[in-house]
């Protein structure tokens, strides 16, 4: 086994204690393993970004303009800078296997954080790449994080890349303002998935078209936490 | 073949004669591109050969089968393998084929008189630079230039490139790091005024590679095929491409044919059993002093038991401390190499306190720190350069390339397994480089000597011994 990353052999020590995980590989070395961090403390109960009150201020400042149509929004790691240097190679170098790495911690930490809904069978949704960013890369990491989720798949959400077109009717202002478009309504619990949270708006975007249109709950769950 | 079309391909011809790219970097519109490959003047070749069980990358030549990844390919709805070894020079998918020029032939020009350097050589520069000359003459493949830290090599490899250019040959001087591609650009461009110079380095704006005289960091050579007639590799024993089996693969490749000529430079051999025997079998050139003519100096060893314990508690190193203040010439300015950024970090902030309590520092904004990911990296090493710091703490990435004119050099922790004997070589070779002050005093601070400490300082006293002075 070679580390991922850094592609220096891993050596495993066989011992009782870690025998039952010797069937799943791993995929990062120690020292790579260890650069990693999971997002951990008390955390905004909306957006959770590190936080010491329940709500943190960006968070109330949205709820000015509106009542947060995501529920809450659950990450994996910080956005540090082995990360970002990971997801760059990812993403837009376009090495799709890094995607490994995370497969295992994914797929946990999404039972540990939306478990409670099984009973509710939420639809997957992940956040869709405008068509010439899909054949440039030649895969959405968001799908591929999502595809680690053992649940049903929607890929109702389709991204227009038309931002810089010109803005001329009414409804042409309101869909280049939101980058998506619904092609089907769902009317049950959907869980977006994407790569990252930064600011929310591209997550609130699509959130917000899916309350819109009969979506009783919206959650969203990334890698990171930006 | 109409006029038109002509003049378009050896405009064209230029500009990918020698190359082997993929089709996104191909700067040509579908139709025209259509169009050359229809006329055979560009030409497609696998970019990933499948064998029995394993694979081989034709850009980068991986043939390790945990370097390769698998992408569920859209196009041709079909698992497709892709080369993660290269991949940061864009990612080459099995179904993606490499293009090369299949056109006319280039005819470089000759140039008459392409050296515009008035500089004069030393009698052993000559020597060395009359070697290089010769092997070009000769059509001989392989010369090793053994020169140690601040012989002057790049001003020897001048009459070599000016020969080069003056049989129409075209030329590339690659080298480890885009700081070096650099710092030699505008150095080669002033002693070649009427040549056309490219510099090619990940992100240089420069991205053609046309020119008939280039200068490119060793990762750039991947980009080429059957281009070069006189390759220079600097740095041989240096990382990258001492470690990494694809850059001789790459740098092979770019060779025109098999009469054209390659020279190493190396200040560092390094202690390597195939270093070595490779030393043995290739012909090689010593210039075993420096351009100045003053030997190089010997490091210093001071042990610091307190290491581990000053920095555990935020101070700066005491010996440190004890020996600034004894410098022969405190004018000097001072680079201070540390193992990790970590510890640049931290050396940088308890300098910031103590320094100028010890009157070791006038102010706070005279010392500064660097490390690869830096991002005024370059500009900290101009003030630097332009003297309006006296202190720069870094790690490695100044070990080699970097000439500062008067300085004296310190390395705390030097034990720790970074500082590997070429890199102490490279260190230590930093101080004493110019004229009008050739010494420069270089101090190992550890805590337990290494074979790599004991190595270096005897490879270093060598060297002076073959110089001639003792
Ligand atoms: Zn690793
Ligand atoms: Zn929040
Ligand atoms: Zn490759
Ligand atoms: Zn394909």
């Amino acid at each position: 086994m070679y580390c991922l990353w850094c592609h220096e052999e891993i050596i495993t020590e066989v011992h009782w204690g870690n025998l039952i995980h010797l069937y799943r590989p791993k995929r990062l070395c120690m020292n790579c393993e260890s650069q990693l961090i999971k997002i951990q403390g008390d955390l905004c109960s909306i957006c959770s970004r590190v936080s010491s009150v329940k709500k943190c201020a960006d968070c109330l400042k949205w709820e000015d303009y509106e009542e947060s149509p995501i529920k809450f929004n659950a990450s994996l790691y910080t956005y540090n800078s082995f990360m970002q240097e990971v997801v760059a190679k990812w993403k837009y170098r376009g090495d799709y296997q890094l995607a490994k790495i995370f497969q295992y911690e994914f797929e946990k930490e999404y039972s540990k954080k939306f478990s409670f809904l099984t009973k509710k069978k939420p639809v997957v949704v992940p956040i869709p790449l405008s068509k010439q960013r899909m054949t440039e890369r030649g895969f959405n990491q968001a799908e591929v994080l999502a595809d680690f989720i053992p649940l049903q798949k929607d890929h109702v959400l389709e991204r227009l890349h038309g931002e810089k077109q010109a803005k001329k009717t009414r409804y042409e202002r309101i869909s280049t303002e939101n980058p998506f478009i619904l092609r089907k309504s769902i009317n049950k619990t959907v869980i977006l998935v994407d790569d990252i949270y930064t600011t929310g708006t591209t997550l609130r975007h699509a959130a917000r078209l899916f309350k819109g249109n009969g979506c009783p709950n919206v959650y969203t769950y990334t890698l990171i936490r930006g | 073949m109409s006029k038109q079309k002509v003049a378009l391909e050896s405009l064209v011809s230029r500009q990918f004669a020698g190359k082997l790219l993929l089709r996104n970097e191909i700067q040509l519109e579908d139709k025209q591109f259509e169009q050359f490959l229809a006329d055979g003047v560009l030409r497609p070749s696998p970019s990933i050969v499948k064998q029995l069980i394993s694979a081989i990358c034709q850009r980068c030549g991986n043939r390790k089968k945990y370097l390769f990844g698998r992408l569920p390919c859209k196009q041709c709805n079909q698992n497709h393998l892709y080369c993660r070894k290269c991949i940061e020079m864009g990612r080459v998918m099995e179904c993606e084929p490499l293009y090369y020029w299949n056109g006319k032939e280039v005819v470089w020009p000759i140039i008459d008189q392409p050296c515009t350097w008035e500089g004069e050589l030393t009698a052993l520069q000559q020597r060395a630079s009359d070697r290089i000359v010769s092997a070009i003459t000769n059509k001989e493949k392989e010369l090793l230039v053994w020169a140690v830290c601040g012989a002057g090599k790049t001003e020897m490899l001048f009459p070599g490139i000016a020969e080069a250019l003056r049989s129409g040959m075209r030329v590339c001087l690659a080298t480890p790091r885009a700081d070096v591609v650099q710092e030699l650009l505008p150095r080669i461009r002033n002693a070649f005024k009427n040549v056309n110079i490219q510099g090619l380095y990940g992100g240089s704006e420069e991205k053609t590679g046309n020119a008939q005289l280039i200068i490119s960091t060793t990762h750039q050579l991947l980009r080429f095929k059957a281009a070069f007639h006189f390759l220079i590799i600097d740095e041989v024993d240096a990382f990258p491409f001492h470690n990494d089996p694809s850059l001789p693969y790459a740098a092979k490749r770019s060779l025109h044919s098999t009469q054209s000529t390659t020279i190493y430079l190396t200040a560092t051999p390094r202690r390597n059993q195939q270093l070595r025997l490779w030393m043995k079998q290739l012909p090689h050139v010593f210039v075993p002093s420096r351009f100045h003519g003053h030997p190089l100096p010997v490091p210093i060893l001071k042990t610091c038991t307190s290491l581990k314990k000053d920095i555990q508690y935020n101070r700066v190193p005491y010996s440190l401390l004890n020996w600034m203040r004894k410098r022969i010439s405190p004018h000097r300015q001072l680079l201070i190499f540390v193992p990790t950024i970590e510890l640049v970090e931290q050396l940088y902030k308890n300098s910031l306190v103590q320094l100028p309590q010890q009157k070791l520092l006038t102010s706070k904004d005279r010392i500064m720190c660097v490390h690869a990911s830096d991002p005024e990296r370059k500009e900290k090493v101009q003030l630097f350069r332009d003297k309006k710091i006296d202190i720069l703490i870094t790690t490695t990435i100044l070990e080699r390339g970097v000439t500062f004119p008067s300085v004296d050099v310190a390395i705390i922790d030097a034990s720790h397994r970074v500082f590997d004997e070429a890199a102490l070589v490279q260190i230590a070779g930093r101080a004493g480089r110019s004229p009008d002050d050739p010494k420069g005093e270089v101090v190992f601070f550890h805590n337990g000597k290494t074979n790599s400490m004991v190595h270096a300082i005897d490879a270093i006293k060598s060297m002076n011994k073959r110089g001639g002075f003792i």
